[in-house]
């Protein structure tokens, strides 16, 4: 069942909810959270399907928050809302609000959202596309405990990372770390498989990919070794290789659903490693809603330090060689690590160039801000 | 699973827990329970990325098949009855590792090509030596089995390596039987990796009893005598026995149900707090509860059994059980069992636990009712209360599992007028979808080793102790009721209920 509402409020909003469960003969449903959604026109149907999917394994309250753009000085002094309430079959298992807003009240939806929320139940905001610099300072994502951006939208994701590392506050995620769930929980299996020393990792992926760089800073983080991040030309991520004192692991997926795992000494074997979709994305984040402080760490280790990784010239097979020979206490010490970077990546221009925009966004975090920070945590290191 | 591993972090929950290397050897793949259960659950599991790469699986069956003929069989298996949609590409990983070993039970040729297909996997795939043997055979065909995979080196577990087996109910018809199959079976495999499936503990709504009584501080300071009346433990079914009735006929309801799922939910209820949610904790308070069992005094007076009729079964007649084919027409086998039992502990002394179970009853329902004592004392007079029975709480297991609430509301409008109302939890409708199905997580837990869904020998060897003793009056005294199929069971366990003041529940 729908009820469209032109320039309305949310009491009225809220009205029609009750009104439309009791149309449809169910009083009392069971919702476990307040998803909103934060988009424009454009990405709304998408988003708004992903959701309706996920909400079979979530039942929830969505909000889809679609800020309009005014075209003209007089549409922006005027103010206006448009509602469209969707409960029963149309809403998947929950019930859903799309909220239009027109003029000045675009940038005042927190007003809007905040009578709309489940009580007692956690919010959580996802920006398909546009996510503020700092999510958990926007007015929206204050009133969630998750905040789920994605940086794979962005026009510069690695610029991005960069400033979401800056800006992090326990409970924000990106779904480009949710995409590599099953990359890092294959990486893991493999290494339950043999026990050895890891000693270089290259990650292989298409540029503007910012699980790549995921994915490369949480193997770095948490294998403490040089780890490369290489192109290629997709789709996704399409391989994963660690030197080890034992032989190779590589994990290789040319195609994006049909993965290789082959480690040294083992036969290969095929590995489902499908690149799921956004409604599958969102399920998994939902599923919990207390801090990612694997993500954390991950995205603090820096994409700078990546670069600087791969501009030392420190060429995988040469570490891959190193570690071949009984492994001593300096294979720890990654060379690269004591020479300045010589800069002139577009990466580390583009980290620069977020650092100015982030501290406007007046950081309230203990994050460290900037690049200075991130260096000196890398000199000290 | 090396602890060492660094990129493994218990802060990590997003990583699955993914089972080691390793394969799964069903015998009686050609089964239904293989067909329709076990091989979609092995899908599901490969396609939410919880087997390890290389894991194999193995068919033992007398058919006649090829590799390609047994994965043919598996891949229509999953296609009909998977609970997550078919993908290629998992299926490209599973296809990899099937082998189908054809042969009989007593074939010795046979189980030395299983050895071999056992050897070639681990050079193929990879699976390091790692099986669990899945016995989905009849009862009678479990010692030669044993016997074989002991016989022939497939049950040595090499250093770093594990073999499992996983066992079917039922675990013996009595305790006798019970013990001796236990012996069988633990003098070939050590009692840790002998994993029993009881699949109501694989149930999401059955781990949620622990969840809902331990997680929360509402529900267990009333969970006792000085608050419940009594409880009620139902599993009832629709269908007769269909074609099982070499099976049935002798097993009897009581013992093909509540040896095993209801004393096993009665457990789960009843029991104290564990110290922790490790097997061993949990075995542990499930054994002291069992081992608390009293059984009442007069067992004609506080048991039922009974066997269906003719009758009209939601609008199609079924016939008697007598009357099903292949069945004795002399037959005292129970297609109907009601027994009240009470635990003898501070907890529960003097609250009765009623289960029953039966073939052919209303509709097919299996629920936990904790139905609580009247208020003490009622302000409202009279005709105000008259409507209001007693609260309860309902822990639905199947189907449309969830939880109610049961309690008085006024009626509105009217002046003082108090009636039930029942407040829903459904984890049906929106999480059944995507939560696991119970052989999906047995599967798993029984590769990743943790026995902590899985009754142990102490706990059957208890529940047979409990169950014995009707059985055995049962055998001596009288002849089964007779209820007409589609109603909710003789009148004598109606009548087992009103002696004491209370009623069955109408699930």
């Amino acid at each position: 069942m729908k009820i469209d509402l032109t320039d309305t409020t949310a009491s009225k909003i809220n009205k029609a909810l009750v009104q439309g469960r009791r149309a449809i003969g169910t009083p009392a449903v069971g919702m476990v959270l307040t998803l909103v959604i934060v988009t424009d026109e454009e990405n709304a149907y998408d988003a708004l399907k992903a959701a309706n999917d996920a909400s079979r394994e979530h039942p929830s309250r969505t909000l889809v928050v679609i800020k309009r753009v005014s075209r003209t000085p007089r549409d922006r002094t005027q103010s206006r809302l448009d509602a469209e309430v969707r409960v029963g079959a149309e809403a998947g298992t929950g019930e859903t609000v799309v909220l239009r807003l027109y003029g000045e009240v675009v940038d005042h939806a927190q007003s809007v959202v905040l009578p709309l929320l489940l009580p007692d139940a956690p919010v959580v905001v996802w920006w398909p596309v546009n996510a503020p610099l700092d999510p958990a300072n926007d007015p929206l994502g204050a009133l969630a405990q998750r905040r789920v951006t994605d940086t794979y939208a962005a026009e510069q994701p690695v610029r991005e990372l960069t400033a979401r590392a800056d800006t992090y506050t326990p409970g924000d995620t990106d779904l480009s770390w949710t995409r590599i769930t099953p990359w890092r929980s294959m990486l893991a299996a493999a290494l339950d498989q043999v026990t050895c020393k890891v000693a270089a990792v290259e990650v292989e992926g298409e540029e503007f990919n910012p699980s790549c760089e995921l994915l490369a800073m949480w193997l770095a983080d948490r294998l403490d070794v040089p780890v490369k991040r290489s192109l290629s030309n997709g789709p996704g991520l399409t391989a994963v290789r660690m030197a080890t004192d034992t032989g190779r692991i590589v994990l290789d997926r040319a195609d994006g659903s049909l993965a290789t795992l082959s480690i040294q000494g083992q036969p290969d074997r095929a590995v489902a490693l499908k690149r799921r979709e956004t409604a599958e994305l969102i399920a998994e984040e939902l599923r919990r809603l207390d801090p990612d402080d694997t993500y954390a760490s991950a995205l603090r280790f820096g994409v700078e330090r990546l670069s600087e990784v791969s501009d030392a010239g420190v060429a995988f097979d040469e570490a891959a060689d190193a570690v071949l020979e009984p492994p001593s206490k300096s294979d720890e010490q990654s060379p690269g690590l004591d020479a300045p970077s010589p800069g002139g990546e577009p990466v580390e221009a583009a980290a620069e160039a977020a650092a100015p925009e982030a501290e406007a966004e007046a950081p309230v975090t203990d994050a460290p801000s900037g690049t200075a920070a991130s260096e000196k945590k890398a000199a000290a290191k | 699973m090396s602890s060492s591993n660094p990129l493994r972090d218990p802060a990590d929950r997003r990583l699955p827990r993914i089972a080691g290397p390793s394969g799964l050897v069903i015998f009686g793949v050609t089964g239904d329970l293989s067909r329709k259960k076990l091989m979609p659950a092995v899908y599901d599991l490969a396609n939410r990325g919880l087997l390890p790469p290389g894991f194999s699986l193995v068919g033992f069956a007398r058919r006649e098949w090829q590799h390609e003929d047994f994965a043919a069989e598996v891949h229509d298996a999953v296609k009909e009855h998977a609970r997550t949609p078919f993908r290629e590409e998992v299926w490209q990983q599973l296809i990899q590792g099937m082998r189908f070993v054809q042969g009989t039970f007593d074939d010795d040729d046979a189980f030395e090509r299983l050895r071999g297909t056992i050897e070639e996997l681990d050079k193929a795939q990879g699976t390091g030596g790692n099986f669990a043997f899945y016995l989905s055979v009849p009862p009678r065909s479990f010692p030669v089995v044993i016997q074989q995979l002991k016989k022939h080196g497939l049950a040595d577990q090499s250093s770093g390596s594990w073999r499992r087996a996983v066992i079917e109910k039922p675990f013996g018809h009595d305790l006798k039987s019970a013990e001796d199959l236990n012996k069988v079976v633990h003098e070939v495999f050590a009692p840790d990796q002998v994993f029993r499936i009881d699949h109501y503990l694989g149930k999401e709504t059955v781990q949620n009893i622990l969840a809902l009584r331990f997680a929360n501080t509402m529900f267990e300071p009333i969970w006792n005598r000085s608050f419940v009346d009594h409880v009620q433990i139902t599993m009832a079914e629709d269908i007769g026995i269909g074609g099982r009735a070499g099976y049935y006929d002798g097993i009897g309801a009581a013992r093909d149900v509540i040896q095993n799922h209801l004393l096993q939910l009665m457990a789960l209820t009843a029991m104290e707090e564990p110290a922790s949610f490790d097997a061993d904790a949990l075995a542990a308070e499930k054994t002291k509860v069992l081992g608390a069992v009293r059984l009442p005094k007069d067992l004609g007076r506080d048991t039922v059994f009974g066997q269906y009729a003719e009758g009209w079964q939601g609008g199609e007649k079924a016939v008697g059980y007598l009357q099903e084919e292949g069945i004795d027409p002399q037959s005292k086998t129970d297609t109907y069992a009601a027994i009240k039992v009470e635990i003898d502990n501070r907890r529960w002394a003097g609250v009765p636990f009623y289960l029953r179970t039966g073939k052919r009853l209303g509709r097919r329902v299996t629920e936990i009712a904790v139905v609580f004592q009247r208020a003490p004392h009622s302000p409202f007079d009279h005709t105000a209360t008259e409507e209001l029975g007693k609260n309860a709480i309902v822990i639905r297991v199947q189907p449309d599992e969830g939880v109610t609430v049961r309690f008085g509301s006024k009626v509105p409008g009217t002046s003082m007028e108090i009636r039930d109302v029942s407040m829903d939890f459904a984890y049906g409708e929106s999480f059944t979808e995507s939560s696991p199905e119970a052989y999906e997580r047995l599967i798993l837990d029984v590769l990743l080793g943790d026995s902590n869904l899985f009754p142990r020998t102490e706990e059957v060897e208890l529940s047979w102790k409990i169950l014995d003793p009707i059985e055995e009056y049962w055998d001596r005294h009288g002849r089964p009721a007779q209820y007409p199929s589609g109603t909710w069971g003789p009148v004598e366990a109606d009548e087992m209920l009103a002696r004491e003041g209370r009623s069955w529940r109408r699930p």
